[in-house]
């Protein structure tokens, strides 16, 4: 009688933790609106990043978002992940000038940026991209989904989010209406207008398109390990299922030879 | 120990022992110490604690390695780990997911502690090092939570440091001490790193203390009867292994977290830079603070609300002396139990409202659980001390089963 007594309240009390994790996320969103919801290739535990994704998000990046937004915690090397050949990065890095030095005359000098460099910033600091960009200041992307809530269906939410404000609404000068930004208004423009960007795959670069892709990219920026992680934690489970099995088993052997 | 007038035994180890008696006291605490035979699962949690212990212990050790205490070079060295240390992701997710592993197990330990009674005479003492230990956790783990230098952990410095300043007369002053400056800065930053790295070894010989306590008279057991020889049986290899066995399925849970959802329990936020500029618009603690945070919000008077968060831990220490009811085990205490219960349910309700805005219904149900959080420490336990009729005990732990 005890023992039901205790198993029912520890139900109890499970359905209770469930109710709170279940009532959680929709109180952490705010007031804000609720995301849609992508299909990723890169959810799930066994989820990959998408290597098309990757390379065309790629592109939409340097081609779009980098005017304005860096990613300083990428290094050009980094981009093996993305399917690139080590000349490729090579090439792609030579595209880039870096700040190096000082050299022996104590001048700081500009060079062509190595596999080993990171991608330098569009703006030498804050300051000036503020004063750049009418006082907002373009985040650094490197961490961005991970730096949201579900920051991967916020991005391309926030992407795809531009519109005619509510009636009612007031827009400050420089400012767009977003259905997803919090306060519902952001200096950036809708940076993603249909054909900005002509894919090299051929993929039509749809509105929609581009956000996935560069999603996908930004994705991969954040957690860069997320493959090696998944992979490594089917191993593990696969040893460590069998092992506690096992070790459960032997608990019951050793066991049956005390007396109740 | 063994005996001091023991002769010596053959072979190197008796050589050993006979002068310094590692072995011998290893033998009696680790293999041969009787414990009783009815324990349940709920007792697996203490030496998972003190493994996992040992886990953040390591892994720290290796991020310290590679960690910057510098208010400019934090946030990018935790990253280099993230991206470029070799398996350094693997490290700081096992050590940040590890810190809310403790806590959930630390929980679930003193949960069935205070459902089995183990807190009552004789083992008041050891009850009262394992709150110590659980201060000390908190410590440490409020302290790690600001190193990466993100903006929850600038802002959670900020508010938590802030407390200090309620104390009457000298709280200006004890907060600018702490800093050591003006505000939460890079004194600050290299100091709790410091701290952060010290008090796990304090950590480890206060767990040391604990055992030697709980050694003394030995574990409780689900009766909370005292345990006589005929119902013990030695530790190895009888709880070696079931603890193993616990450990194994602690591990596979422990590994969802680490392996596919590693942020899951952090804040988003911390992986945007301090920024004094900029604060967020929720400040929150880590998850295993909420209950705390709840009652520290729950009176409108800063000092009050620290006075009622310190009080709550303070309640902990002192519960040996407010149920002084004669039965042990909740199992043969059938109010008891039923309020062991609502207990649960409400330290959880506490949780839940401490990490939402301090406002409207929400500040209402934290305000409603903190009066019963003490409501059950101070009228409920002492009244049921009194007044419970326990169900007649078995006569032993053999006539239980």
């Amino acid at each position: 009688m005890t023992m039901t007594m205790t198993k029912r309240s520890l139900v109890f009390v499970a359905l209770l933790l469930a109710a709170m994790a279940q009532l959680s996320p929709a109180q952490a969103a705010g007031e804000a609106e609720p995301l849609p919801q992508h299909d990723w290739s890169f959810a799930g535990p066994f989820g990959t990043f998408d290597r098309g994704a990757l390379q065309r998000g790629f592109q939409v990046y340097r081609q779009v978002c980098s005017a304005c937004h860096g990613i300083k915690r990428v290094a050009f090397r980094n981009l093996a992940d993305l399917g690139y050949s080590a000349e490729e990065i090579k090439a792609i890095a030579a595209e880039y000038q870096v700040t190096d030095g000082p050299n022996d005359d104590g001048e700081m000098f500009q060079r062509k940026a190595t596999p080993a460099d990171r991608f330098p910033s569009p703006y030498a600091n804050e300051k000036a991209a503020r004063a750049a960009n009418n006082g907002a200041y373009p985040p650094d992307q490197s961490l961005i989904v991970k730096a949201r809530h579900d920051g991967a269906n916020y991005v391309r939410a926030l992407l795809l989010g531009y519109g005619e404000a509510p009636a009612g609404m007031k827009i400050q000068d420089g400012m767009h209406y977003n259905k997803y930004f919090p306060g519902h208004q952001i200096a950036m423009a809708s940076p993603l207008m249909e054909g900005v960007v002509t894919y090299q795959d051929g993929t039509p670069a749809t509105q929609e398109q581009m956000a996935n892709d560069v999603v996908t990219f930004l994705a991969w920026a954040a957690e860069p390990e997320a493959e090696a992680r998944k992979r490594m934690g089917l191993k593990v489970m696969i040893f460590l299922v069998p092992m506690t099995i096992a070790l459960y088993l032997l608990k019951r052997k050793i066991w049956s030879r005390v007396k109740h | 120990m063994s005996a001091p007038n023991a002769p010596q035994k053959p072979g190197l180890i008796g050589w050993l022992d006979y002068r310094l008696p590692i072995f011998g006291f290893m033998n009696k605490e680790l293999r041969e110490y009787p414990t009783p035979k009815n324990l349940s699962y709920a007792w697996n949690f203490g030496s998972l604690a003190g493994i996992i212990l040992l886990i953040m212990i390591l892994s720290g050790l290796f991020l310290a390695m590679n960690y910057t205490p510098s208010t400019d070079k934090a946030f990018d060295s935790v990253e280099r780990i993230m991206r470029d240390v070799n398996f350094g992701w693997l490290l700081r997710y096992i050590h940040a997911n590890g810190a809310s592993a403790f806590f959930v197990v630390v929980y679930l330990h003193m949960a069935r502690g205070l459902y089995y009674g183990s807190y009552k005479s004789p083992r008041e003492l050891l009850w009262i090092i394992g709150v110590a230990i659980l201060l000390l956790m908190m410590a440490t783990a409020f302290m790690g939570y600001v190193l990466p230098w993100g903006q929850m952990s600038y802002w959670g410095a900020t508010v938590i440091t802030n407390l200090f300043s309620a104390i009457p007369v000298v709280g200006d002053d004890i907060v600018t001490w702490l800093w050591g400056g003006f505000s939460v800065d890079n004194p600050t930053l290299n100091r709790f790193f410091v701290l952060h790295y010290l008090l796990p070894f304090v950590i480890l010989g206060v767990a040391f203390l604990h055992m030697i306590a709980l050694h003394t008279h030995g574990s409780n057991n689900p009766t909370g009867l005292d345990a006589k020889k005929e119902d013990k049986i030695p530790f190895h290899p009888y709880y070696t292994i079931k603890d193993l066995f616990g450990l194994g399925v602690f591990l596979i849970l422990f590994s969802v977290f680490v392996f596919y959802v590693p942020n899951y329990l952090g804040h988003p936020d911390n992986y945007t830079p301090a920024n004094p500029l900029v604060t967020p618009a929720h400040i929150v603690p880590e998850w295993y603070f909420l209950p705390f945070y709840a009652i520290l919000r729950a009176v409108p008077d800063k000092l009050g609300g620290v006075m009622l968060m310190f009080g709550s831990i303070a309640l902990l220490a002192a519960l040996p002396w407010l149920d002084r009811h004669p039965v042990r085990s909740g199992r043969y205490r059938p109010l008891f139990k039923k309020f062991f219960w609502l207990f649960v349910v409400n330290a959880l309700v506490l949780g839940w409202a401490g990490g939402k805005p301090a406002e409207g219904h929400y500040l209402l149900i934290g305000r409603l659980c903190t009066a019963y959080y003490f409501i059950h420490m101070l009228v409920v336990l002492p009244l049921l001390s009194k007044f419970e009729k326990p169900h007649p005990l078995p006569t032993s732990i053999a006539a239980a089963s």
